[in-house]
């Protein structure tokens, strides 16, 4: 085939074009979809073992949309928190040596961290600042109580403290590529227009970087929604958030398992974040219309 | 050829055929130990052993080593019979136990799991007596051997004596010297620990094993007086501090002690609650015959006693006493039991869990 | 650019660094010290928690296991998505969201829920192909695409991919050189990043492995973690601790993907 002569764009490529994303959409189909299929068909199964939707209306209990309001809560606060101190600190890395030690220990460590989670996560905050934790304790001695209203860090505002340790992490790693994308020409274009450090970042770097920064926290939002190993052994106090319920109905051992319901509510953290994503995909649009 | 040799080469020729043969029927031909019922059916304890040991592999599931002393009983079965044993998912829930029951070669091939999963399963489960069948009670197995119950103990209140003030009575974590130090070991709508820590505590305040709302409201109390803790109660938690008094059966309470020399348990002489686990084996356990074994071992007196070393209440623990059998120094160790316990049933249970799940994150969260 | 700017950047980053080192070290070094701990509150420090740790049945099983794993989930990432990306940036812009989709999927739900599905897969691979744990390939491919969609993602969208490959197809360069030669050696952060996090995902794996009955180094270690108290930290940080050093070490093995220096700062 003489590459040369033939054109990148039009000509009958539509056809021949699908096969190059063959070989992706055969390993999903298999592995992820099928996989979902089973899902939604063990969702459809009601307890007596016909097919119906009662699973689907078992969600709607007082119990679960708590469950709803504290996942959502949670992934929002500790994604949106996360993308900024992300962002922060993946700009730290980048503008220093990209072979330096530095650099390559930070992405290695955020590598790891990104994904510590569970019993010892909890367990080392816990240890850290819980109520027998030696930071709670150093700053009691110094006359600053950290819980004047009762210990917060057992609530959802302690659990997304926590998830910040894995959430900015793991935006440093995804994130910090867009920002090895910036250019000094940029900034010298914008200096030499008369602009300064704020004109350049709200007009030029910001909404360059920014259709990326808000698929990074996307995926910071989905990594938090789906997370229940270090909710699971932090709290006793039933499923506060909506991983926790559908473990507690796969595998509770008081008989209150419910499979065909752990499914539905499976299928519905699918659905709304799929609506996260619609949202975000209009987001996108609109703020990278100029670049494409 | 010299006839007197031929004679004794065929003769040896006969012999070597005669063995093998035999040597094959009793490994792989004869015996399909995935249908026996008991020992003597298969052949006897020593066909069983020989077939268990041609298997050379069983594998357990959620049998954490410090859980009842397993660990011991595991590394007794090793040395014992030279077959290797591979443990999955330590920290698993009776319910996850039975779900690995995937038709695979990696199966679980016997399980180790709470009342109401056991009822709630008998059809993957294979029938099977151990010798000391007669010693189990009538009630605590099913008639014809597909679960048995093998050991249980009581819910108890451990507690770090040097954190807090002796316990008495359970009304006594509501006082203020409990401030942010009680804490279940599990998460009461999704494990049976927990639940039982919830029945208990229902049953010292007014309530009974049918009513579990009085144990709900107590948490919701001991939440409103800043007493709570809302961690799961492991030995790393213990031994840092963060939960000095915890709802556990007591056996599990009394594997703290090596952390926290001052480590006491309180059983509440009001509420007694009683909880017994059940022995089964895989009806598809890729090793059967070391499955069958591994039940004779945990039935026989080693295996009984070792649980009790580990602080659990063995099934033949009477029958054993009587007889002379049992390991007194470890018997004397136990708690108290100051009274009758009382047993939740399957559907006791069933109904205050879904009463937990239903209330329990709005008492306490 | 100028000196003052050159300082302000650097306290800046200093100050980030300071406050990033302190969030992220000190529950480490909260776990540290519980793991040294002796039984009773006046015990000297004792490593006896640490001793534990070798007699790990099967443990180098569970490692070669665990890091042959990583090798084979990173390689089949970069040889599925990368071309797929590129390809759908280039010839079929339409896909593009829906690929996104697919590719967060996976983080969408709990891993419990989505073993529940996938077991029937592996339940029939077991009787039918191989028992061997490197069969979790396929299973953690899928976990770790949302992490290294975002991170190609975010490489891609930094170099001008239309013009680079134009370029290198007009001077006769098959779709493998441009592959190969172009496009891999343009975005060697995102290639990195992408593979730290798959080699750092499958390490730390524990869910799938689990309800699969597989035993990988998560597995291996939750037994003898549950010894005693300290042991159950102990192992944490000795996992933590190994995985930084092979991630590191694969960083410096990734250096060699760089062909030029680097491409500029801000």
């Amino acid at each position: 085939m003489n590459a040369a002569a033939r054109p990148l764009g039009g000509g009958r490529r539509l056809p021949l074009s699908w096969l190059g994303v063959v070989p992706f959409f055969i390993y999903v189909g298999i592995f992820l979809l099928l996989p979902t299929g089973i899902i939604l068909a063990g969702s459809l199964v009601a307890p007596d073992g016909s097919i119906s939707l009662s699973n689907f209306a078992g969600i709607n209990q007082p119990y679960m949309f708590k469950s709803f309001t504290g996942s959502l809560e949670i992934s929002s606060v500790s994604s949106i928190l996360g993308a900024i101190f992300g962002a922060l600190l993946a700009y730290a890395v980048a503008t220093g040596n990209p072979k330096g030690f530095l650099r390559r220990s930070v992405m290695s460590a955020a590598g790891v961290v990104a994904q510590f989670g569970g019993v010892t996560l909890t367990f080392a905050f816990v240890a850290t600042i819980g109520t027998e934790g030696f930071v709670y304790l150093w700053l009691k001695d110094r006359g600053i109580e950290m819980y004047p209203n009762g210990v917060w860090f057992f609530d959802l505002p302690g659990l997304t403290l926590i998830y910040l340790y894995f959430q900015i992490p793991l935006m440093v790693l995804v994130f910090i590529p867009a920002l090895d994308g910036i250019r000094p020409q940029w900034r010298e274009a914008t200096e030499s227009l008369g602009g300064n450090a704020w004109h350049y970042w709200r007009y030029v770097a910001g909404p360059l970087l920014f259709p990326s920064f808000l698929g990074c926290t996307l995926l910071l939002f989905a990594n938090a929604f789906s997370a229940y190993a270090t909710a699971n052994a932090l709290l006793t106090q039933g499923g506060v958030i909506l991983p926790l319920q559908v473990q507690a109905l796969l595998t509770s051992e008081t008989g209150s398992s419910s499979p065909g319901l752990a499914k539905a509510l499976a299928l519905a953290m699918i659905a709304v974040v799929l609506i996260v994503m619609s949202v975000y995909a209009l987001l996108q649009r609109r703020t990278s219309q100029w670049l494409r | 050829m010299n006839w007197h040799r031929f004679h004794r080469l065929v003769f040896a020729a006969a012999t070597v055929i005669v063995v093998a043969a035999c040597g094959s029927t009793s490994t792989a031909g004869a015996t399909d130990w995935s249908k026996q019922t008991s020992a003597s059916g298969g052949g006897g304890m020593d066909a069983l052993v020989a077939a268990a040991k041609a298997e050379g592999k069983l594998t357990v599931i959620a049998l954490p080593p410090d859980w009842a002393n397993y660990g011991a009983i595991i590394s007794g079965f090793k040395a014992k019979y030279g077959i290797d044993i591979t443990s999955l998912n330590p920290n698993g829930s009776s319910q996850d136990e039975v779900n690995a029951f995937d038709g695979t070669s990696r199966a679980p091939d016997v399980v180790d799991v709470g009342q109401a999963v056991a009822l709630a399963n008998t059809a993957k489960f294979a029938p099977y007596q151990v010798k000391e069948w007669n010693d189990i009670p009538g009630g605590a197995k099913e008639a014809t051997g597909l679960w048995y119950n093998d050991y249980g103990g009581y819910m108890g209140i451990g507690y770090d004596s040097t954190k807090v003030p002796a316990i008495t009575s359970v009304q006594d974590l509501l006082g203020s010297a409990f401030k942010s130090k009680v804490a279940l070991a599990g998460d009461p709508t999704k494990s049976n620990q927990g639940l039982n820590g919830v029945i208990m505590a229902s049953v010292a305040n007014g309530g009974s094993l049918d009513d579990v709302s009085k144990g709900v409201d107590f948490f919701k109390q001991l939440k409103q007086k800043g007493n709570y803790v809302p961690v799961v109660g492991t030995a790393a938690t213990v031994k840092s501090g963060q939960t000095p008094v915890l709802f556990e059966w007591d056996y599990l309470s009394a594997s703290h002690g090596k952390d926290v020399p001052t480590w006491k348990i309180f059983v509440p002489s009001n509420a007694i609650i009683g909880g017994y686990y059940s022995q089964a084996i895989n009806k598809q356990a890729p090793h059967p015959a070391a499955a069958r074994l591994w039940e004779e071992y945990l039935y026989s007196d080693e295996g009984q006693n070792l649980w009790l070393k580990g602080g659990a209440r063995p099934v033949r623990q009477a029958v054993m006493t009587a007889a002379g059998t049992v390991d007194a120094t470890a018997a004397a160790k136990l708690p108290a039991v100051p009274g009758t316990p009382q047993v939740p049933s399957g559907d006791q249970t069933s109904k205050a869990s879904q009463y937990v799940v239903a209330n329990w994150s709005a008492a306490v969260a | 650019m100028t000196g003052a700017r050159r300082v302000r950047l650097q306290i800046l980053r200093a100050v980030i660094f300071l406050f990033a080192a302190a969030f992220f070290l000190v529950p480490i070094g909260a776990m540290f010290e519980f793991s040294t701990r002796g039984i009773g509150v006046t015990a000297p420090r004792t490593l006896s928690a640490w001793a534990a740790i070798p007699s790990t049945p099967e443990l180098a099983t569970a490692i070669t296991a665990s890091l042959e794993l990583a090798a084979i989930t990173s390689i089949m990432m970069l040889a599925l998505l990368l071309p797929t990306m590129v390809w759908v940036r280039l010839r079929l812009q339409g896909l593009n969201r829906i690929i996104e989709f697919i590719c967060l999927m996976p983080l969408t739900v709990p891993a419990i829920a989505l073993v529940v599905g996938i077991k029937p897969l592996y339940i029939w691979i077991s009787l039918n192909f191989t028992d061997s744990i490197l069969a979790l390939a396929f299973g953690y491919l899928i976990l770790v695409l949302p992490y290294a969609y975002r991170s190609l993602d975010a490489g891609l969208a930094a170099i001008d991919l239309k013009t680079l490959t134009e370029a290198a197809r007009s001077l006769g360069a098959g779709w493998g050189t441009v592959m190969l030669r172009v496009v891999v050696p343009n975005m060697p952060s995102a290639i990195l990043n992408a593979s730290l996090l798959s080699a750092s995902l499958v390490l730390g794996e524990y869910t799938f492995a689990n309800l699969l009955n597989y035993e990988n180094l998560q597995v291996a270690i939750q037994y003898v973690s549950l010894v005693s108290a300290g042991t159950s930290i102990a192992v944490a940080v000795a996992s933590l601790l190994f995985a930084f050093v092979l991630l590191m070490i694969l960083s410096f093995a990734g250096g060699r993907l760089q062909v030029r220096s680097p491409r500029g700062r801000a």
